[in-house]
């Protein structure tokens, strides 16, 4: 009966929670996935129930408070009472039924959400923790990139989750619960965003210095969109038409240790794929947009962007910056 | 030295340093305890001055990272532990009516090995860079997690002084867990059956016997570590194949107990403090004790509910789901069985009932979020973001800390012979109460919101900023409160009201002998015949063994 109430005051709470971070909130309440809006649905059952349980030990409590403070006029002791079986038996027997029951729900949930399971026609994607960036190959479709996650609308997406150095864990929060990825070990979730639009998430286990700035964006496009980015993406850098001078300036600088460009060098992998590198919205796994700046800033000293970052700041000097600039912007 | 004259806590530095007297030695571990809190409190409040709002610069992120490492390290290890052994170390003997705990010397030994092992873990701040100049106190988290404490990702030897202090700490509590065990059996006085003895004492055997199950095994895995630091093993080196769930699996087969093993000591203080300021027996003695002990084993068996998104199968989910749940069913006991007690009382809202209030109505919240965590497909959404982090602070601060305060205001009396000053520690509880809900109840909400724990910074503009400017208010006030409690202290112990023998009017043995008690804590060998011998001396019209 005390429930209604409750649940209104509840939705009414996390919905203006949600209007209060806009539009690119990470709300956990504001699912647009299938993976995710059946945890929202349980959090709406488990809140009645604990808020029932709340509401009536609190109310006990304070009840006990108010009635039983005492006036300071008492002559004797209380009536000292040593305890009751029936009531005692009462309030081991009802949590054990309440504790049982949310036992069930939650082994139901659990098998019907099963992370490691692909959906049927999920699009796969293979998503590896660095410190502090993300990596995500489409192996089917023979496409490198990183921070941002391209995927159609609608369509199910099973990420194969690894990590190349310590653990990490992928949350999207709109999009579904988070697992972990950890070194030797293979770990899986699914996700369908079911809107188009981008959905923010980041690192979720402590993984060193840069934790806090290990962003995921997820970028959710009709399926042309999705197919035409698909089709850019497999482009080599090589057959790009302009192709400015800095390209012999990158080749002879230790960048190609750590970053590989399709079609040009592919020694590297400890850095982000920069075959299309200007397709990106932000740098440094979301830690800045990717505007000339930013992007030059980076390259005279990353830690002025991401302190901390493994990519070391190499001394560049300006004329080295500006030839590089000017083939870092080709690699659309 | 005649009895009246004696008083422990004037005698001098050098009787502190050799005494094997466990009321010394209880007092030199909350006195410690207490400093560490103020420590740990000051790393916790320039990390909310860094989150206060978004993209801060007052911390750099490897300072920022050590900080809560730390701190969490610290709250845990050098707070908690050090109180709940102290208070152990000091009572149980005067409740059982003993003369010392059965092993002083060891116990002596205990408190040192704890003493140095704290401070090694925070020399690191200064000898932490090693030779690779690299870091300074460690900053890899409180439960360390593989590989990121391999030399590869954690080079210096920040990790090596957490390693060996926590090992050194640690081995002073199984010691100090044997003598409490020990004494708890074998040195109770005549008339004290198990079942007559004070609920207190029932809980930290509980407790007692939990640290000796689950911390060898601690100290196992921080030797694995420095053997993989030092020498080249490879017992959780990702890059040589190792599995790094290994170290969690182990680490929270520790981690878990050790959350019980702190609140346990809390559940204790409450036990005793509530019967008296409401002035009725303890509501359903046995259930208690039958509550504290499965209570000690369900947490034996539930510690990957800590792991619940490393990808185990969904059995296993299914089965730490339903063990978690379990817990909740003795803890509720608890709750229910300490407002009965309350029911039909007459209270008093002392200061130190006051405390045991806000302890039962926050552990109540704690407990209850708790559950949601252990709804696996939610834990998904909210292990390891800011709701975990409100969902502990509930419990630890809202509850243990509070438990803490509760026993401190209660037996101060009976350690200095000074009662604490009751409006300024009515006033401590209100800034305390107040700026603990502001600081860690929108904490809960940024975890709805997607904030993952443990970021030095977040990002503007995704509805995070009101939550972390709150968290940040509340612990400013916070720092009022724990200020008053200082200044409280220092101005009771010189001109606090004389306490007496027995200020509260209570019922168990320690407040029959002295405040403070003769190092031979009890002229006569007590002999009781009921849980509250007190009380049967005060009422002998109509005792309490007659009902037992
Ligand atoms: C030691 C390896 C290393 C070297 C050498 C290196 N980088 Fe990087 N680079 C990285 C890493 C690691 C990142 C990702 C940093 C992060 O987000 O935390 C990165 C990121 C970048 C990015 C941003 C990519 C993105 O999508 O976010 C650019 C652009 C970049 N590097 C360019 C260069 C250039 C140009 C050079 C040569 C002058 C270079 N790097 C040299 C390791 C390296
Ligand atoms: C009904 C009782 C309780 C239940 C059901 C419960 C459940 C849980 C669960 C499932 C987690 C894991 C969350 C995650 O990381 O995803 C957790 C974390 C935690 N709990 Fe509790 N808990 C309870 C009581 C307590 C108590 C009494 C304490 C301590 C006094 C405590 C301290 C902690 C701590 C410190 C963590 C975080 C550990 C970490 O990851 O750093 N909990 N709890
Ligand atoms: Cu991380
Ligand atoms: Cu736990």
């Amino acid at each position: 009966m005390g429930r209604i109430p409750l649940l209104l005051i509840l939705f009414f709470a996390t919905n203006s929670s949600i209007a209060l971070a806009g539009p690119e909130n990470l709300s956990i309440f504001d699912p647009v996935s299938p993976a995710a809006t059946p945890i929202r649905d349980l959090f709406m059952l488990v809140f009645g129930v604990i808020g029932i349980i709340f509401v009536i030990t609190e109310g006990a409590l304070i009840w006990s408070i108010i009635r039983y403070r005492a006036k300071g006029d008492e002559t004797k002791e209380p009536p000292q009472v040593y305890g009751s079986n029936p009531i005692e038996v009462a309030w081991t027997v009802i949590p054990i039924i309440i504790v049982f029951t949310l036992f069930l729900v939650t082994t139901r949930s659990i098998y019907s959400l099963d992370m490691q399971e692909a959906p049927e026609g999920a699009l796969k994607v293979k998503a590896t923790g660095h410190q502090w960036w993300w990596e995500f190959e489409y192996e089917d479709l023979g496409i490198t990139t990183a921070g941002e996650l391209h995927v159609p609308e609608g369509i199910p997406v099973f990420v194969e989750l690894r990590s190349a150095d310590v653990i990490h864990s992928f949350w999207v929060p709109r999009l579904a619960g988070k697992i972990d990825c950890i070194p030797n070990r293979e770990n899986h979730l699914w996700f369908q965003a079911d809107e188009v639009g981008t959905w923010y998430g980041q690192c979720a286990e402590f993984c060193g210095s840069q934790h806090a700035k290990m962003l995921i964006r997820v970028i959710s496009e009709k399926e042309v969109d999705f197919n035409s980015w698909v089709a850019n993406q497999q482009l080599q850098a090589a057959e790009i038409p302009t192709e400015a001078n800095g390209k012999e300036t990158f080749l002879s600088l230790a960048c190609i240790n750590c970053h590989n460009i399709q079609g040009v060098t592919t020694v590297g992998g400890f850095g982000p794929d920069l075959t299309h590198l200007m397709s990106r919205d932000t740098i440094a796994s979301g830690a800045a947009n990717n505007s000339t700046d930013n992007l030059r800033l980076w390259l005279q000293n990353p830690d002025s962007i991401k302190e901390g970052a493994l990519m070391p700041n190499m001394m560049l000097s300006d004329k080295e910056i500006d030839a590089l600039m000017e083939y870092l912007q080709t690699l659309k | 030295m005649t009895r009246e004259a004696y008083n422990p806590l004037s005698s001098k530095f050098h009787d502190w340093v050799v005494t094997v007297d466990h009321k010394k030695l209880g007092v030199m571990y909350i006195v410690t305890g207490i400093l560490y809190l103020i420590v740990a409190g000051s790393e916790a409040l320039m990390m909310r001055w860094q989150l206060a709002i978004p993209n801060n610069d007052i911390l750099s992120p490897d300072t920022f990272n050590a900080f809560f490492t730390m701190h969490g390290t610290t709250m845990i290890f050098l707070v908690g532990m050090p109180i709940l052994l102290g208070a152990a170390n000091y009572f149980i003997p005067l409740m059982i009516g003993a003369r010392d705990m059965a092993f002083p010397r060891l116990n002596a030994f205990g408190f040192w090995l704890f003493f140095f092992g704290a401070l090694l873990l925070y020399f690191s701040f200064l000898g932490g860079q090693g030779l690779s100049g690299e870091e300074g106190a460690p900053n890899v988290g409180w439960f360390a997690y593989a590989p990121l404490t391999s030399t590869t990702f954690s080079p210096g030897s920040a990790t090596d002084y957490w390693v060996i202090s926590l090992f050194v700490a640690g081995l002073g509590s199984i010691m100090t867990a044997i003598n409490l065990v020990t004494t708890i059996l074998t040195m109770r006085c005549d008339g004290m059956t198990l079942m007559k003895m004070p609920l207190f004492a029932w809980m930290m055997l509980v407790d007692a016997a939990l640290i000796l199950i689950v911390l060898p095994p601690l100290a196992v895995i921080q030797i694995m570590l420095l053997l993989d630091r030092q020498f080249g093993a490879h017992f959780f080196d990702a890059q040589a194949g190792a599995d790094p769930l290994i170290w969690q699996h182990l680490f929270w087969f520790f981690g878990h107990p050790e959350v019980y093993i702190l609140i346990i000591p809390g559940f204790a203080y409450i036990s005793e403090v509530i019967p008296v300021f409401s002035r009725k027996v303890l509501f359903g003695y046995p259930l208690m004790v039958a509550a504290t002990v499965s209570i000690g084993f369900i947490s034996l068996g539930v510690w990957a509910h800590h792991m619940f998104a490393v990808g185990l199968s969904p059995a296993v989910l299914a089965y730490f789901s339903g063990a978690t749940f379990l817990v909740g069913v003795p803890t509720g006991m608890k709750i229910f069985n300490w407002i009965a007690t309350m029911w039909g009382g007459h209270i008093r809202f002392a200061t130190p009932m006051l405390f045991a209030t806000g302890f039962v109505s926050m552990f109540v919240l704690g407990g209850l979020t708790g559950i949601m965590l252990a709804v696996v497909p939610m834990d998904w959404q909210l292990s390891d973001t800011y709701f975990v982090v409100g969902h502990f602070h509930w419990v630890l601060f809202g509850g243990l800390l509070f438990a803490i305060f509760s026993g401190f205001f209660y037996w101060f009396p009976k350690v200095t012979g000074r009662l604490l000053n009751e409006t300024l520690g009515k006033w401590q509880f209100w800034f305390l109460f107040v700026g603990f809900l502001v600081t860690f109840g929108p904490m809960h909400m940024a975890g709805f919101e997607g904030m993952p724990r443990r970021i030095y910074t977040f990002m503007p503009g995704r509805g995070l900023e009101l939550w972390n400017m709150l968290s940040s208010i509340g612990a400013a006030i916070q720092v009022v409160g724990f200020i008053l409690f200082v200044i409280n202290v220092f101005w009771s112990l010189r001109k606090g009201k004389i306490a007496g023998d027995d200020p509260w009017d209570a019922w168990t043995l320690e407040w029959s002998t002295t405040s403070p008690p003769p190092p031979w804590n009890f002229a006569e060998t007590p002999q009781i015949a009921s849980r509250r011998p007190l009380w049967d001396l005060k009422h002998p019209d109509d005792p309490d063994w007659k009902y037992e």
